[in-house]
C-alpha cells in the first residue's frame, strides 16, 4: 500500500472521488427533473410533444456515453464554444453533467413510463372525473404512484450513473478512472492494489446504494 | 320532483367502438332531482351511456347538453363540468398513495381552491355522512370493499356537484356489503340528488328510482316508472330479461 502513503497520491486519490460524488449528484438531480418532464410528454397527449420525447430517448439511449461526452467537449464547447466556467476542470465538470444528465435523463424517462403503466387506468379516470386538469392528473395522481413503483430501477439508473461519470475522465477531468491510470503509469509493481482500492471504493459506495433502494422500494410501494 | 328544464339532456347520441355501434341514437332527459336507474344485460351500452354524460367516453355523434349547456370538447371546461357531476366506479377507484381524507378533501382543494383547513372540516363531515369518518387517515388497501365505495361517494359529495353518476357501484363488493352502500345512495336519493344509476340491483331500482332506463344492444328499449316496469314491460326484450333475473 505504499502508493497511498504518499500524501499527494492520496489526495489525488480523494479528489478524483470527490469529482465523482460531484458529478454523480449534480447529473442525477438533473437527469432526474429532465426524466420527469420527457416521461411526462411521452404520455401527454400532443404528438409533438410525444415526438420530442421520444426523439430524445431514441437518441441518446442508443448513442455510446463515450460519444455523448466527446460531443459535449469537441462539439458543444471546442466547434460551438460553449464556456461554462473560466477553469478549465470546471468547464469540463459541467460539460459531463450536462453529457451524463442528457443521457441518463432517456433512462430514468423509460423508467418512469414504466411506472405509469403500472398504475391502472381507472385511477387517472377518478381523477379527471373529479375535475383535475391533464397536467394536475399526471403531477397529484399519476406520476407520484408511477414513481413509487420504479423506486428500485431508478436506484439501478442512480448506481450506473456514478459508475459512468468515469467515463468525463476522456475530456480530462481528473476523475477516479484518470487518476487510476496516472498511478498505474507511475507504478508498475502496484498494479493489481491500485485497481483493487479503487474498485473497492466504488463497490463500498454503491452496495450500500443498492440496498437503500431496495428498502425504499418496499417502504413506498403503493398498497392495493 | 321534476322541476324547470331538464338537468341531463342526450339527443340522438352515437357511439361506436370500431364496427360495434354502443350507442343506438339514445335520447333521454334527466330532470333535476329525478333518480334514474338504467338497467339491462351486459354489453348493451349502459355503461357507456352513463361515461358520456361526464365524457370519460367521447361520444361519435349527436349532442349532451348538461344544465343547459352543451358538454365541452375538452381542456378547463370539460375539467369544470367533471368537477360538477360526481362520478362512482365499479372498482372505486380511490387514489391508492392518499389517506382516505386526502382522497375527499383533494377535489375541493385542488379543484375549487378551497382552504385546506374548510375541505378538511366538510371532508370529515362527509365521511361521517357515510360512515367511516374513524377511518379518515388510513388508506384505500386498508377498508373493506364497501367502505371503499362509500369513500367514493364521499369523495364525489365533496365536490358538491348537480348530478351524480353511478357506474355499477355495487358489482365488484361482496354481498354482505352490497345493503350498506345501496343505504348510502338511497339517502342521497331521498335528499333530492339527480341520479343516474347503473345496476343489477332491482330492489334499489324498485324503491328509489323515479324511472328505470332498460337498454339493449345500444338501444333504449323502454323508459317508465319502476312500478310499471316491473309489472308490465312492454318489449320482450325487457320480459326476457327480468325473466332471467327474477325468477331466482
Amino acid at each position: 500500500m505504499h502508493v497511498f502513503a504518499d500524501p499527494t497520491n492520496f489526495d489525488a486519490y480523494l479528489s478524483s472521488f470527490f469529482w465523482i460524488l460531484k458529478l454523480t449528484g449534480a447529473s442525477a438531480v438533473l437527469a432526474l427533473v429532465l426524466g420527469v418532464l420527457l416521461a411526462a410528454m411521452r404520455v401527454s397527449p400532443v404528438p409533438v410533444l410525444r415526438g420530442f420525447g421520444a426523439a430524445w430517448v431514441n437518441t441518446f439511449r442508443n448513442t455510446p456515453l463515450t460519444l455523448v461526452i466527446f460531443f459535449c467537449f469537441f462539439g458543444l464547447y471546442s466547434t460551438l464554444g460553449l464556456s461554462l466556467a473560466d477553469d478549465l476542470d470546471l468547464n469540463n465538470f459541467w460539460l459531463g453533467v450536462i453529457g451524463l444528465s442528457a443521457y441518463t435523463a432517456a433512462f430514468v424517462c423509460e423508467a418512469l413510463r414504466s411506472g405509469v403503466n403500472t398504475v391502472p387506468a381507472g385511477q387517472a379516470e377518478a381523477a379527471r372525473a373529479i375535475g383535475l386538469t391533464f397536467a394536475q392528473t399526471l403531477r397529484i395522481v399519476v406520476l407520484p404512484q408511477a414513481t413509487r413503483s420504479v423506486v428500485a430501477p431508478l436506484g439501478s439508473i442512480l448506481i450506473a450513473l456514478c459508475k459512468n461519470a468515469t467515463i468525463v475522465g476522456t475530456i480530462g477531468l481528473m476523475e477516479s478512472s484518470n487518476v487510476m491510470k496516472d498511478l498505474i503509469n507511475s507504478n508498475g509493481d502496484a498494479v493489481i492494489p491500485i485497481f483493487l482500492v479503487f474498485a473497492g471504493t466504488f463497490a463500498a459506495f454503491l452496495i450500500p446504494t443498492g440496498y437503500f433502494f431496495g428498502w425504499l422500494a418496499n417502504r413506498l410501494a403503493v398498497k392495493r | 320532483m321534476t322541476t324547470g328544464e331538464p338537468l341531463i339532456v342526450l339527443d340522438a347520441v352515437n357511439k361506436w367502438f370500431g364496427p360495434l355501434h354502443v350507442l343506438d341514437d339514445v335520447s333521454l332527459s334527466v330532470g333535476r332531482g329525478e333518480v334514474v336507474v338504467v338497467i339491462g344485460p351486459s354489453g348493451s351500452g349502459k355503461s357507456t351511456l352513463c361515461r358520456a354524460i361526464n365524457r370519460l367516453e367521447p361520444i361519435s355523434s349527436g349532442t349532451i347538453t348538461f344544465d343547459g349547456q352543451p358538454l365541452p370538447a375538452e381542456g378547463k371546461p370539460l375539467a369544470k363540468l367533471r368537477s360538477e357531476v360526481g362520478m362512482v366506479f365499479q372498482s372505486f377507484n380511490l387514489f391508492a398513495h392518499k389517506t382516505i381524507l386526502e382522497n375527499v378533501t383533494l377535489g375541493p382543494i385542488k379543484v375549487r381552491k378551497e382552504k385546506p383547513a374548510a375541505a378538511r372540516e366538510r371532508g370529515l363531515a362527509l365521511l361521517d355522512r357515510v360512515g367511516i369518518a374513524n377511518q379518515a387517515d388510513k388508506f384505500p388497501a386498508q377498508l373493506s370493499g364497501g367502505q371503499q365505495q362509500r369513500v367514493a361517494i364521499a369523495r364525489a359529495l365533496a365536490m358538491q356537484p348537480k348530478a351524480m353518476l353511478f357506474d355499477e357501484p355495487t358489482s365488484a363488493l361482496d354481498p354482505e356489503m352490497v345493503g350498506e352502500v345501496l343505504d348510502v345512495m338511497t339517502s342521497l336519493a331521498r335528499d333530492g340528488m339527480t341520479m343516474v344509476v347503473v345496476t343489477h340491483e332491482m330492489g334499489f331500482a324498485r324503491h328509489a328510482a323515479n324511472r328505470v332506463i332498460f337498454m339493449a344492444d345500444g338501444q333504449l328499449v323502454e323508459d317508465a316508472p319502476p312500478g310499471e316496469f316491473f309489472a308490465n314491460p312492454r318489449s320482450d326484450r325487457a320480459k326476457d330479461f327480468l325473466s332471467k333475473i327474477l325468477t331466482h
